[in-house]
């Protein structure tokens, strides 16, 4: 318990501070997901779904945490480009774990809260009654509403099933709140920019190596459309570790696209948890993007709650030196006429480790169900190692699943007919490792991302992505 | 143009070249026959620097510049072309990005700056009725799902991309209905000129009728044991090797 006992030390010694700084709704939860984290730990690597990354390892190190809510000073509209050009999205920034509002948005809550009186939003583009806002800012507003939203909250992200769900609960302030009303259709995608920066050093701070905690709920009433992008970024080259917790409650006939593209560097871990319900009849495209990072683990933990649901899951990941990328996935059919499938793909160059552990769960009764899960990956160095575990378990008579994974190499007959065509060996791979994994790109449904992403993995090949592209931040 | 002298080459621990002597000058089409495992496709595959064949004795000269110590992209650079026996699938990548990829890697190692898109295609749909090649094809990728005719007309498009002072046919006939092949060999042909030298291996001589080699090899065990002209090519279509096999003393 050596790596918990920090964590349990600070939770005990500072719980006042997190709660003056926090909205009561997520201070409800907080002592119990302490009780769960004090009780059960960092799982050890014989726990299944946490076999291919040593959890309590990545905790291990002693990183500030800001619990005081000290404002960073960066004006990430200002510094901060992320292009994805023909993509028109309302943009919306989280420093570390905090909504950034700047002034201006300030004064635009204001005066849309007393012209309009309802919950303000930050942006303008955003169509009638949808929420795209801080938390915190939210359910300090009192209402039926507000309410109802932050009833919500720690509902899917169980914090006695996951230790990195148990923190995360016990430390976050603040989170994102995402709503869409019933039948409203968000047509311009949401760009949320994760940035990590570090605190800025003085006298009594000697740590400037930051935890962070985000946490972000989404909410889709029926019949409602959203499209949303996350984009990870990390501004200065200081050791972060980031932990985040995802729910997103999908309704009847509803639909939500969601993208997570991680573009941070080798001092980064990033541990994420998805949790993800659909009703009756409702459609999720879920893609994780992994460009750039140093240690990351994706967690996805997807169920359909009604009949006649849909998901896709797809992820994309590029990794080379020591870089480790683990995606976990389990996706529950709990009732029938559901379909689900996956497709991850992996390039793993030089000492870079990959894992995808996929789990399908039908239950008793989820009859009708079809379910396809994929991973393909290329190794281009004997010292590169992967690790795949698709894994299916049927309780149900009248399915249709399949699984299937494959580790290869790069086809050497047709680099050398490449190479006779006067196509040089680097070339060659380049062409054969893009068409890899524009195989999945490919099936993403935000167009102009699927362009910025083939140019992005063009350059990743390339070496030419050492950070990002198009961040002024970073450069 | 090309100069090999007691070439030697092995497969994993199989000597399969025991000694191949070789000259071929400036606009000349020589034919190689021989039976099933004589070395022909071994021959080829050496000589364009396919990493599986490893050559353990002997040399060879390709417009005085020593093959044998050239990466296979630069023999290609040099003008040396093989259409492939089986053409090689790659799901993925797209004929036209292939095929600009190649251009432009030759004209780089040539001193020329890329060729632009407007030009690119223009070449691309001059060359491609060469051999009378959907231009469909062009956005698919790279021999997938393409017939065993539209794969075999493929490789003589890409020949007519590159133009190389050389080209080895590789049994390009095989597989071919009589139409196809008539286009192949129209295609060939239309490529030759006075520079540029070709060699085809086939086991019939109806493309030879076609092409019209004034060299025919027959390749034996390693070696060429017999060498004529257009003659010898029909004279092994009417009664097969044995009586060659004979000449030199064998069963």
């Amino acid at each position: 318990m050596k790596s918990e006992k920090q964590y349990i030390e600070l939770y005990e010694q500072a719980r006042q501070m997190i709660f003056a700084h926090a909205p009561e709704a997520m201070n409800a939860v907080r002592d119990e997901a302490f009780r769960s984290f004090a009780s059960a730990g960092f799982p050890s690597r014989k726990v299944e779904r946490y076999k291919y990354t040593d959890i309590a390892q990545l905790f291990a190190p002693d990183y500030g945490v800001n619990l005081n809510r000290l404002e960073i000073p960066v004006d990430p509209y200002q510094a901060f480009r992320c292009d994805v050009p023909n993509l028109s999205t309302s943009l919306f920034f989280v420093v570390n774990d905090m909504f950034y509002s700047g002034e201006k948005q300030e004064a635009r809550y204001k005066k849309q809260e007393e012209s309009e009186k309802r919950i303000p939003h930050a942006n303008p583009h955003l169509p009638e009654g949808v929420i795209v806002d801080s938390m915190a800012h939210v359910f300090s507003h009192p209402s039926p509403l507000t309410t109802y939203l932050s009833e919500h909250y720690a509902k899917l992200a169980k914090t006695g099933e996951d230790a990195v769900t148990a923190l995360n609960t016990m430390l976050a302030q603040d989170g994102l709140l995402v709503y869409v009303p019933k039948n409203v259709k968000v047509d311009r995608a949401i760009q949320v920019i994760n940035i990590l920066k570090a605190l800025p050093q003085n006298a009594q701070r000697v740590v400037t190596d930051l935890m962070v905690n985000r946490r972000v709920l989404i909410i889709l009433e029926e019949g409602a459309e959203l499209k949303m992008l996350f984009c990870d970024h990390a501004a200065d080259d200081r050791n972060f570790l980031a932990t985040q917790v995802i729910e997103a409650f999908v309704g009847e006939n509803a639909s939500l696209d969601l993208y997570c593209l991680e573009e941070t560097h080798y001092k980064n871990v990033r541990v994420s948890n998805v949790y993800i319900d659909q009703q009756l009849g409702s459609r999720v495209n879920h893609n994780v993007i992994t460009l750039h990072n140093g240690t990351t683990r994706n967690k996805l933990d997807l169920t359909f709650s009604g009949e006649g649901a849909e998901c896709q899951c797809y992820g994309c990941v590029i990794a080379d030196k020591q870089q480790h990328v683990d995606n976990n996935t389990l996706i529950t059919h709990k009732v029938p006429h559901c379909t689900s499938s996956e497709l991850y793909k992996y390039v793993l160059d030089d000492k870079a480790t990959g894992a995808f552990a996929g789990r399908v769960l039908v239950e008793h009764g989820a009859q009708q169900t079809t379910s396809q899960m994929t991973n393909q990956n290329l190794t281009a160095t004997r010292e590169a190692r992967m690790y795949t575990q698709p894994m299916l378990e049927i309780y149900a008579d009248d399915v249709k699943c399949a699984h299937g994974s494959t580790v290869g190499q790069l086809n050497e007959a047709a680099l050398f007919y490449m190479r006779q065509r006067g196509i040089s060996l680097a070339e060659a791979k380049l062409l054969l490792q893009n068409a890899f994994i524009n195989e999945v790109i490919d099936k993403m449904q935000l167009e102009p991302l699927r362009d910025r992403l083939h140019y992005l993995v063009e350059k990743r090949f390339r070496g030419e992505l050492n950070k990002c592209t198009g961040c002024k931040l970073c450069k | 143009m090309l100069e090999v002298k007691n070439l030697h080459a092995k497969i994993g621990e199989k000597e399969i070249l025991k000694g191949i002597d070789l000259v071929i000058n400036d606009g000349e089409t020589h034919a190689i026959m021989g039976p099933n495992g004589s070395g022909k496709s071994t021959l080829s595959a050496v000589l364009v620097g396919n990493p599986l064949y490893e050559v353990t004795e002997g040399e060879a000269f390709f417009n005085g510049k020593n093959l044998l110590e050239m990466k296979p992209e630069d023999r290609a650079h040099e003008g040396l072309f093989l259409s492939f026996q089986y053409p090689v699938e790659i799901p993925g990548v797209s004929m036209t990005n292939f095929m600009k990829a190649a251009i432009n890697e030759k004209r780089k190692y040539q001193g020329l700056d890329p060729m632009n898109a407007a030009e690119f295609l223009k070449l691309q749909r001059e060359k491609r009725k060469v051999v009378e090649l959907d231009s469909k094809l062009a956005n698919r990728s790279v021999n997938e799902g393409f017939s065993g005719g539209e794969k075999k007309r493929n490789e003589i498009f890409q020949m007519a991309m590159l133009e190389p002072k050389l080209s080895i046919l590789d049994e390009t006939d095989s597989g071919l209905d009589v139409d196809a092949m008539r286009i192949v060999a129209e295609g060939v042909n239309k490529l030759q000129t006075p520079e540029t030298s070709c060699i085809v291996i086939t086991h019939y001589d109806r493309l030879l009728e076609m092409i019209r080699p004034q060299f025919v090899h027959v390749l034996y065990k390693g070696r060429i044991v017999k060498t004529g002209g257009p003659e010898l090519a029909r004279q092994i279509q009417e009664h097969g090797y044995d009586w060659i096999k004979e000449e030199i003393g064998e069963e």
